[in-house]
């Protein structure tokens, strides 16, 4: 086997082999490599497949922006990871990983046909072939883009890993932890300032971490040797906290950051368990750094993408910090200086290496020292093709015109086995356009830069376009001085010294003799988009950079324009004939790399996912066998099935108990709010429909609360407990919104009420008795209270005690029977319950749910807030004009109830209806219509309940229906999916119109 | 993700607060007097201008207080906050 592990470096244990797999095949690299330093070390290139026309592709790149060298992780169905940069992930024993996007493997590849027939497939190929016949989308199409595309698998089970989440709060945070970060974190925690230093990689440093070039020298140190000391003096600092393997995910508002920690990702399945995977931390700075530096761009020319090319630098990274070479016979191809840096180093450890520069000339340090080395130069120099099929084995080049735009003289061949690219430096920029902030072009070496707008974050070194390390430290320093509003010396006599690049010449597509549509020129690695693309586009015209992103893909899915933005930018600007920097630039959008949703989600799964109330009789429930309904957050009893009841039967058996002999219901959940004050009297009367001054000390009422626009809101009973002092009921869905509206009008409209709410939900718990035998059953629990009719009256209100403890009893129905309401605190409610089944059980006394209750009550045309009502609904179209006072001056929506669109007759109103076949229950939310003949069919109004009721043995519903208070005794008809059923408008009271059950 | 300054409670996520729309827009006191379009106006009639805004905040899972807020709609910076009751900061007019 192969070994491009040349030389040690202090980064690589070479004492720890680690053993991985990879496509199956078992290798070795050892402790500190990635994924990718280690395959280039076993001298593997080709990792993948590219997305549209299935080319060979290799390892690009050393870091985030990786477009080729994606792996799945892992294989299990539950911990298998898709779309994990190779550049990224760190080595452990035992790793698997495979290569994606390749059947059926990445050396013969069937897809790798369609890089035959790619004249076929121009961008928004799928968009012009797959629209047609539309009837192939479905059956034909998808399946089998869904089958040849896609990046990755996803687990088909539940995530077994910990995942976690934590707040924090710092003066200063600073994003990134190269030279300039480094100085910056230095700078603010050494002032005092509470610091947090954030860095995607294992270790801090950078790319100067492994720079050790003679030319570039801090203090008469080489820059890596300076900057490891200075490393070692901020781990001292106390204010500083330093995060290694954590990465911004996004910026928001406010300086408010998401970042993802990485725990265990890098540790051996084994030393995984029981750990927390990864973190998110949610974090607020007061002043945000961002140092997240540059990254290469690569060259755009014919053929761009075989494996063994990469970007200049990266190559120069694996060879300094991995001590891996890319190759043994390499060319760089550059048009700046940085590919020097890495032709020296190559040249140092023995790599032949020669330098095609598009430059028709350069003099710099580096320059001087490359060619004092004999390192072969060819200047003003393209590459204008590749060869290689599975890996690049040689190239061509020629020589430039005057002006750039075409080749001239004779093609050169030359050989070998790496090529390195470099086509400049792209600052990042994500993290300031996340943040809200602009950005400015910069002609001269065609950058977009940070535009300083805003007071609470900043960009300094290489993301602010300073590249040179005299720039980067001397800017930074000045920068972070102003910012922070310190006055730091630390760096006054820094010596710094570092070669300068003096010449540029940039082309975007680089020129060839062949039409560009027999060219490969690639701008997107990763989406498979070539120069050719992007001039259709605009030949199409397209023009907004947002619409030739969407219709070439440039720049989509992880790569997030990373790599190559600026290229199709710079295509577009030059086809267009307009300034790169009025073109703008596309919206780069969290998160700047993927996250995992374990991360996202936290600790909130299984049942943890949301916040579940019971009430404190809950036990008693789930012991006897009840059926939940979620109300709101609540779980309710739905139904107490006996034996093998099916719900139906339940419910049944539960309505005909409860008005033949007595029922219990957990009312619990209602909302409560506790109303005192002086001018409680006035606010009921304020924010009801109905007259609340003359309502007497122990008596209870139903009140109708409206939107300000007059529609119902919310309803429910409210007693007087003493002179200032009333306690409100609401539903169980709509307590926390009532009490927030109520608190609107008190703080803000009427704030000169002497009124005082409380919400008592959580404080009581409430158990509700009806039935004909209620009145026996309250007598053994109360024996002293007298609940004769003329002494505790319908909607009237007591308070005894239980076993010493206090109890407000109600005697209101929801039910249409005698029915009371005990309420006492909540501790005792699970006490009060197992006492009234205890004291019931001679009267058959049966638990009953939720279902029950609303068959019951629209047994008595009783509504339900939100499921008879939607917000459309005032007091009258719900037939309820008595609830509404006349003689109030004012109430919230009293205005509304007689706007023009108000009073109109042909409203949707609240009816009853009887089905024609008593048999048959209607389902609710069932269309209602008149006649089914005419085209489009008229809508009338729609079901709104619909039970079958035990006490009345027929099908009863509440439905609203267009102009229905006029339409009594009309027939109407309910077109369900293969039968019409004929119905009858019938009175909303269905049984009971006397009201002789409440004193029964 | 807002932070927002609660005048009772001080710097806090804006995940403990909702959000009540524009401020200073009285409910009329005699509701009865106004046309259907004086009361629709009052009703359903919004600003909501690209700019400096004056809104309603209620830190309601906090104090439950509510409260005023200048806002330039256009950044999302809050420039100011202030009780109810209070005259907006002249400044911002």
């Amino acid at each position: 086997m192969p070994n491009y592990r040349i030389h040690k470096t202090e980064y690589i244990d070479e004492t720890k082999r680690v053993s991985f797999k990879y496509d199956g095949k078992t290798y070795f690299g050892y402790e500190g490599d990635t994924l990718a330093s280690a395959l280039l070390a076993n001298g593997i290139h080709l990792v993948g497949r590219s997305f549209k026309y299935h080319r060979p592709r290799g390892i690009v790149s050393c870091g985030a922006e990786e477009p080729n060298a994606i792996c799945q992780i892992g294989s299990k169905k539950d911990l298998t990871e898709p779309n994990v940069r190779a550049t990224e992930l760190e080595l452990y024993e035992g790793l698997e990983a495979s290569s994606q996007n390749c059947w059926p493997n990445v050396k013969f590849d069937i897809g790798g046909i369609n890089n035959f027939i790619s004249p076929l497939i121009p961008a928004g190929f799928y968009y012009k072939t797959f629209m047609w016949p539309k009837s192939f989308w479905k059956k034909v199409y998808e399946p089998l883009i869904r089958l040849s595309a896609g990046l990755g698998k996803s687990p088909t089970e539940p995530d077994p890993d910990i995942y976690d989440h934590k707040h924090v709060h710092y003066d200063v945070l600073v994003i990134g932890g190269g030279v300039s970060g480094i100085i910056s974190a230095k700078m603010a925690a050494k002032n005092n300032l509470k610091t947090l230093l954030i860095d995607d990689k294992k270790i801090l440093g950078g790319s100067t971490i492994y720079q050790n070039n003679e030319s570039i020298k801090i203090d008469d140190k080489l820059s890596s040797e300076w900057l490891k000391n200075e490393i070692q003096e901020i781990k001292k600092l106390s204010n500083l906290t330093i995060k290694t393997r954590t990465s911004i995910a996004a910026y928001h508002g406010y300086n408010f950051l998401l970042a993802k920690e990485n725990l265990t990702d890098h540790l051996p399945e084994e030393k995984k368990k029981n750990k927390i995977r990864q973190r998110l931390w949610k974090i607020r700075a007061k002043k945000v750094v961002i140092a997240t530096g540059s990254i290469e761009r690569p060259l755009v020319f014919n053929n761009n993408d075989r494996p063994g090319i990469l970007l200049s630098n990266s190559i120069n990274k694996y060879l300094d910090y991995y001590g891996v070479t890319c190759g043994e016979n390499i060319i760089l191809f550059t048009n700046n200086d940085s590919a020097y840096e890495t032709s020296i180093s190559l040249h140092k450890k023995g790599i032949k290496n020669i330098i095609v520069d598009l430059r028709k000339s350069a003099s710099s340090e580096l320059i001087k020292q490359a060619e004092n080395l004999g390192i072969k130069i060819y200047f003003n120099h393209v590459v204008t093709n590749t060869f290689g099929y599975r890996k690049i084995n040689s190239l061509e080049i020629m020589k430039l015109s005057e002006d750039g735009n075409t080749t001239v003289g004779n093609k050169i061949r030359l050989s070998c086995d790496c090529l390195g690219m470099s086509g400049g430096w792209t600052p990042m920029v994500h993290m300031h356009t996340q943040s809200g902030g602009k950005l400015d072009f910069r002609d001269e070496d065609q950058v977009f830069l940070p535009k300083e707008n805003s007071e609470d974050q900043i960009s300094v070194g290489s993301c602010n376009g300073d590249f040179d390390l005299e720039n980067i430290i001397d800017k930074t320093v000045n920068k972070i001085n102003k910012f922070l509003d310190i006055d730091n010396q630390d760096y006054q006599d820094t010596n710094i010294i570092c070669s300068k690049e003096n010449d540029k010449r940039n082309i975007w597509l680089l020129p060839n003799k062949i039409p560009l549509g027999k060219t490969k020129c690639f701008i997107d690695f990763q989406n498979d988009s070539t120069a050719k693309d992007i001039k259709l586009a605009l030949k199409e015209g397209f023009r907004s950079i947002e619409h030739v992103k969407r219709y070439t893909t440039t720049g989509m899915a992880t790569d997030q324009g990373k790599l190559s933005n600026m290229h199709a930018l710079g295509i577009i600007a030059d086809t267009a004939g307009v300034k790169m920097g009025t073109l703008g630039t596309t919206t780069f959008r969290p998160p700047f790399t993927p996250l995992t949703f374990g991360t996202l989600v936290g600790r909130n799964v299984g049942k943890f996912f949301e916040v579940v109330r019971k009430t404190s009789m809950h036990e008693w429930h789930v012991e006897n066998n009840a059926e939940f309904e979620n109300v709101g957050q609540w779980k309710r009893p739905w139904y107490y099935p006996k034996n093998s009841e099916n719900m139906h039967d339940a419910v049944q058996r539960e309505s005909k108990a409860a008005r033949d002999s007595a029922g219990i219901l957990d009312a619990s959940t209602l909302g409560k709010i506790d109303i005192q004050g002086t001018d409680a009297s006035e606010f009921l009367n304020r924010v009801y429909t109905n007259a609340w001054s003359k309502l007497a000390i122990g008596k209870c009422r139903y009140g109708l609360m409206l939107n300000e626009d007059g529609m119902v809101y919310d309803d429910g009973v409210t007693t007087r407990i003493s002179e200032n002092h009333y306690l409100m009921t609401t539903t169980t869905g709509g307590a926390a919104n009532v009490l927030s509206k109520l608190e609107d009008y008190l703080q803000t409209e009427w704030p000169e009420l002497d009124v005082y709410l409380t919400s008592v939900t959580d404080h009581y718990s409430t158990a509700s008795i009806c039935g004909p035998n209620s009145k026996k059953i309250l007598n053994k629990l109360f024996p002293n209270l007298d609940l004769s009719d003329e002494n505790f009256p319908h909607m009237s209100f007591k308070e005894d005690k239980l076993e010493n403890i206090n109890c407000r009893i109600m005697r209101i129905s929801f039910t249409g029977e005698l029915s009371y309401e005990i309420n006492i605190e909540s501790k005792y409610g699970h006490s009060l319950w197992k006492m009234c089944i205890e004291s019931g059980k001679e009267f058959n006394l049966t638990p009953y749910g939720t279902e029950t209750m609303h068959l019951l009550r629209a047994e008595k045309g009783f509504i339900i807030v939100g499921q008879d009502t939607d917000g459309t609904m005032t007091p009258s179209d719900l037939q309820m004009d008595w609830i509404v006072s006349k003689k109030k001056y004012d109430f919230i929506g009293k205005r509304s109830l007689y706007r023009s669109d108000t009073i109109r007759e042909d409203r949707k109103q609240l009816v009853g209806l009887l089905t024609d076949d008593p048999k048959e229950i209607l389902e609710e939310g069932a269309q209602i219509v008149s006649d089914v003949k005419s085209k489009p069919i008229d809508m009338l109004g729609h079901v709104t309940s619909s039970y079958f009721s035990p006490n009345l043995n027929k099908s009863i519903a509440l439905a609203v229906v267009r102009s229905g208070k006029t339409m009594k005794g009309q027939k109407l008809i309910i077109p369900m999916e293969n039968k019409n059923i004929n119905v009858t408008v019938s009175d909303t009271i269905f049984l009971d119109k006397e009201n002789k059950r409440l004193n029964a | 993700m807002f932070l927002i300054n609660c005048p009772f409670c001080g710097d806090r996520d804006q995940s403990e607060f909702s959000s009540g729309g524009e401020a200073h827009i009285v409910r009329p006191k005699q509701p009865t007097e106004l046309s259907d379009d004086e009361w629709a106006e009052y009703l359903f009639m919004r600003k909501n201008i690209k700019g400096i805004q004056f809104e309603r905040w209620n830190h309601v899972h906090g104090c439950r207080k509510w409260f005023n807020v200048v806002r330039d709609t256009s950044n999302d910076k809050i420039l100011s906050v202030y009780k109810m009751g209070e005259k907006p900061p002249v400044n911002y007019k």
